[in-house]
């Protein structure tokens, strides 16, 4: 019988005697097995961000929610709670973890100038004045305050909006307020297609 | 959806269409899995493909895509000729006992088209398509203005009448015969006939007690008659009737985790929030919009009808006061000015076209990859070549940000010559915010943050809300045009750069702004509450709401969708108190058609609201979706938010732009001609647009295979090729094609192929497949294809140099549905060649 890892560990970490063989402290991963990493973990309630079954999942992560300790997220799994997927995740609900941590995010503000081959940084103020500045610019230059018709329209053809299939109702209801507010009438969103 | 995915195990019978839930909504198909153990419920699956859903389902049948309204119409007809319909139903919660005008025409009757139609425009005046008044009466209109519903219409309980809804309908389908749905679908006539008497079997000799669900998805809304396809469904539901009941209804089974909500809330440019309407140009003033938005009541006299859409303006008042607080004044009718008019189409392919013609200059693009996305993927990487400026929000590369240096621009050569400015701003995961998504059951439900942004990412909405302040400092400081709606905006959030979004849906609630009463109950709300539902609004400014079918969704009580009771004290799955679902927490829509005319349900072991006539209340396991006190002899519709108070199986005036009653047209490119009118094979009222990059194929230049593009459970949209557990479990892109065609073109399982269209090329692995088969259309025979859709340029996969970093959307054309907008993304005609 070919010994597991476990029994392996099991074995080997008898006292301090490891160390000396090893030339390790193997103690640490023995603890490890005795306990379950998501029996010290926080429990999140959230939603499955993918389709519109809108699974319960619940996001175990390690640490206490100090301020000086960065949440690390550790498991994902269904919420045996929630009436519709009590419990149950599909191929895509049960890699979250992996989306979660995952080394292509993106994690600075980045711009293609005119002419570019390539991605440039940009800070944060940057990036959001020039963007301000082009939104108020393009908004002012196509502006239409009556049509043809000499009907008031208040109305701006030359900014679009395009929104996402995951963005939250409350981020949804900001964005409807701003854009209606700037004259924006090319508003459309993942719903539509 | 009507109901909801718990409710699915209350069901008899399954039309399963236009939708795979097996496969693209595993957790919710669990309950379509309960009905068939517990209550022998059957499945019927119609799809293009032998999908997992079909290899659970009773009978399958395979369908051309396309083709959907044939079917349907045929199964209508079917119902019709057996006797399989509700009577009782039909005649008293339907709209089949009106009498229709006498100069309307249907398309069996005028070449392919309903009467009022100009071929030279390709615009239908659709006076025609109103209902007669009672006793002959005009309809009364103001002069100039086409006539509105009448008050009194006109009706026949008998169903005799030849010009009444019912025989219109009956007369409508009956050319939609077994034969005639062969040759469109492709579907064997006895098979159809077996579909037929399965699903109508619910009804047999008139027995009411069962109950049929319609279940689709994108399947049906990607087409250039989408919305009539649904329509069709809605139709054959009201027909059985099986709307309003436990295991019943029309259940749309939306795509994403927020794309309910994203539809209420109005992300879209031809409503606001909560279904309103946007106002037009012609609209003079606020009081104008409302004459126009606000339907009156229209029905036989002897009945009631609640027309709960006579509540426009109070809705719409409160929305102003919400946006622009103070400054929304009855004076200014409500601020009516700051809102854009719209009177055109600004839809998702029109934006598109007006960038690829330089009229739309800068765009923002948050979680949503356009390129990808498509129609027609190649036009839109044209389009944002000409663009001054693009702004995209996202968490990883995707297609869009990068159009700059996709695999077109590179082989044409021009990088250096694109003038647009890219800016890509990285954005929090689901995890990372908290806030509400709305499922496709109605149910809103609040999720935490969990862990903090990675490296320099920011929250979505707060970087919205950072360009709007700055936006709007720079109007404060250097002026500009028509500033008056920016500077006014409300914006009071305890963090005006990050706005916690619990402040916002409290907002989207609604409050009292001075103290209300109730006049009836005496119960009073104080100035500054939170209201507890939409029938406190009010139209005089004294109440703000920021989405009126979101009232009582954060009250006094608290945030409601971050409720977490499971219990479900009927044992129907209506867990009244899990969440929030809109409107007022009811979780199946039009419950009171559960009950007959007396009030008493249709089947006494499904009980979900009934009339109590002790209290003199409508009462029950769900909240009554009707007048709670009126009482049934008083005839008052279920269907509440129609002025008829009844279900529209003649969908009169403008509810649709291309018929009262669902046609079958072929989709804009077609292996045949439209065997039901030649002259008018397809939709009469899609526009096609005519630049460059907008061309269409026919059979004759060799596009001769139906191609359908599809999803795989593994993989979400645009988003899990980034994925490394997704990416492992399908590696690859693939197209599914049938055996038999893969022997005739000597193609072997895992070979490359080239799919083309008028529009591009696809380069992907062939998976061999007895899952799709030839089909017989029209006598001829066809093949069809699938293509799932998950990879694009950026991704994993694309990254290794493992797929020909090629989208599927190169495919597919413009062409979109006249009533909602959406394009024709299945049923498109291509080549196949092996590369």
């Amino acid at each position: 019988m070919n010994p597991t890892r476990r029994d392996f560990l099991k074995l080997t970490t008898v006292g301090g005697a490891a160390a000396a063989v090893f030339g390790f402290d193997l103690k640490p991963a023995y603890a490890q097995l005795r306990v379950l990493k998501i029996a010290r973990a926080n429990e999140t309630r959230s939603t499955c961000p993918y389709c519109a079954v809108g699974c319960g999942t619940i996001i175990y992560t390690i640490g206490d929610r100090a301020k000086n300790v960065t949440a690390q997220v550790v498991h994902v799994e269904g919420d045996p709670d929630h009436p519709t997927n009590r419990g149950t995740l599909c191929p895509k609900g049960a890699s979250l973890e992996q989306d979660i941590l995952n080394d292509r995010r993106l994690l600075k503000p980045q711009v293609r100038r005119p002419g570019g081959t390539q991605w440039e940084d940009i800070s944060w103020d940057d990036a959001l004045n020039e963007i301000a500045a082009r939104v108020k610019k393009t908004r002012d230059e196509s502006f239409i305050e009556k049509d043809a018709n000499g009907h008031t329209v208040n109305r701006t053809e030359s900014i679009a909006w395009i929104g996402g299939c995951t963005d939250t109702n409350e981020f949804n209801y900001l964005v409807v307020k701003a854009m209606r507010a700037l004259g924006v009438v090319h508003l459309e969103n993942q719903a539509r297609v | 959806m009507t109901n909801g995915w718990v409710d699915i195990k209350n069901t008899d019978m399954m039309l399963i269409m236009g939708g795979n839930p097996a496969e693209n909504h595993p957790c919710g198909f669990k309950w379509a899995i309960e009905a068939k153990r517990n209550r022998n419920a059957k499945i019927i699956s119609v799809d293009p493909r032998f999908t997992r859903t079909s290899s659970v389902a009773d009978l399958f049948c395979q369908i051309r895509a396309g083709s959907d309204i044939a079917f349907l119409g045929g199964v209508i007809n079917y119902a019709i000729e057996n006797n399989r319909i509700a009577k009782d139903y039909l005649v008293n919660f339907t709209n089949a006992a009106f009498v229709v005008k006498n100069d309307f025409k249907l398309p069996g009757d005028t070449d392919g088209v309903f009467s009022g139609f100009d071929a030279g425009k390709h615009t239908y005046d659709r006076a025609s398509w109103n209902y007669a008044a009672a006793g002959g009466a005009a309809n009364a209109g103001a002069p100039g203005a086409p006539a509105p519903l009448p008050e009194k219409v006109d009706y026949d309980l008998t169903l005799q009448n030849p010009n009444c809804v019912f025989q219109l309908l009956k007369k409508h389908y009956s050319r939609y015969t077994p034969e005639m749905v062969e040759r469109i679908t492709g579907i064997p006539k006895d098979q159809f006939l077996k579909a037929a008497e399965m699903y109508t079997s619910i009804r047999k000799d008139g027995d009411m007690k069962m109950a049929g669900t319609i279940i689709y998805a994108v399947g049906w809304t990607q087409h250039s008659f989408g919305t009539q396809i649904i329509r069709t469904a809605a139709m054959l539901q009201l027909l059985l009737g099986n709307v309003g009941r436990a295991g019943g209804g029309v259940n749309a089974l939306r795509g994403h985790s927020n794309i309910q909500g994203a539809t209420d809330m109005a992300g879209l440019f031809d409503t606001l929030p909560g279904y309103l309407k946007v106002p037009t140009p012609g609209d003079a003033s606020f009081d104008a919009w409302m004459k126009r938005a606000t339907p009156t009541s229209s029905k036989p006299a002897p009945w009631d009808s609640w027309n709960y859409y006579g509540n426009t303006p109070k809705f719409t008042v409160s929305l102003l006061k919400a946006m622009y607080g103070d400054a929304a004044t009855k004076q200014n009718g409500w601020a009516f000015d700051y809102l854009p008019k719209v009177d055109r189409d600004y839809s998702w392919t029109h934006l598109w076209d007006d960038m690829y013609n330089g009229t739309v200059k800068g765009m923002l693009a948050f979680g949503m990859n356009g390129v990808a996305i498509g129609p027609d993927s190649n036009k839109n990487i044209d389009a944002l070549k000409k663009a001054e400026w693009l702004v995209v929000g996202e968490i990883y590369p995707d297609e869009t940000s990068e159009f700059w240096k996709s695999p077109r621009v590179i082989a044409q050569g021009d990088m250096k010559q694109i003038q647009t400015t890219v800016y890509r701003l990285p954005c929090a995961g689901f995890a990372e915010k908290d806030g509400s998504f709305t499922n496709s059951a109605r149910w809103l439900l609040w999720k935490n943050a969990a862990v903090p942004m990675p490296g320099d990412c920011r929250l979505d909405h707060g970087i919205v809300a950072q360009i709007f302040l700055k936006v709007r400092d720079l109007y404060k400081k250097d002026g500009g045009k028509f500033p008056d709606p920016i500077m006014n905006l409300t914006w009071n959030y305890s963090d005006r750069l990050n706005p916690p979004l619990a402040e916002v849906l409290k907002e989207m609630n609604g409050k009292a702004l001075a103290d209300l009463e109730d006049p009836a109950t005496k119960q009073q709300i104080k100035a500054g509450q939170q209201l507890p539902g939409f029938a406190w609004l009010k139209d005089d400014g004294t109440t703000s709401c920021g989405i009126w079918i979101y009232a009582g969704s954060f009250t006094e009580a608290g945030n409601q969708t971050a409720r977490r009771d499971p219990s479900d004290p009927s044992g129907m799955g209506v867990h009244p108190g899990w969440g929030w679902s809109w409107p007022a927490n009811r979780r199946v829509l039009y419950n009171r058609a559960s009950c007959d005319v007396d009030g008493k349900p249709w089947d006494p072991s499904r009980r979900q609201v009934w009339w109590n006539e002790t209290t003199q209340k409508w009462v029950g396991n769900d909240v009554p979706d009707f007048k709670a006190d009126s009482h049934p002899k008083d005839h008052m519709g279920p269907f509440i938010m129609n002025p008829e108070g009844v279900g529209r199986i003649f969908a009169p005036l403008g509810a649709f732009a291309d018929g009262p009653f669902p046609e079958h047209y072929e989709p804009i490119e077609s292996p045949i001609v439209n065997p039901l009118h030649a002259g008018q094979s397809t939709n009469p009222m899609v526009t096609r647009f005519k630049d460059a990059d907008d061309k269409f194929g026919t059979t004759k230049d060799g596009f001769n295979v139906v191609c359908t593009t599809f999803r795989l459970t593994e993989h979400y949209h645009y988003w899990t090729k980034n994925n490394p557990m997704n990416v492992q479990l399908v590696p690859e892109p693939f197209i599914e094609m049938a055996a038999e065609m893969a022997d005739e073109m000597g193609i072997r399982g895992g070979e490359h192929v080239k799919v083309s269209s008028a529009r591009g090329e696809y380069i992907a692995k062939a998976m061999v497949t007895k899952r799709i088969k030839s089909m017989m259309i029209d006598g001829k025979k066809t093949y069809q294809i699938g293509i799932p859709f998950h990879w694009g340029y950026r991704g994993i996969a694309e990254d290794e140099g493992k797929t020909a970093r090629n989208l599927v959307n190169s495919l597919t054309h413009t062409a979109a549905d006249p009533n909602a907008h959406t394009p024709e993304f299945k049923g498109f005609l291509v080549k196949v060649e092996k590369v």
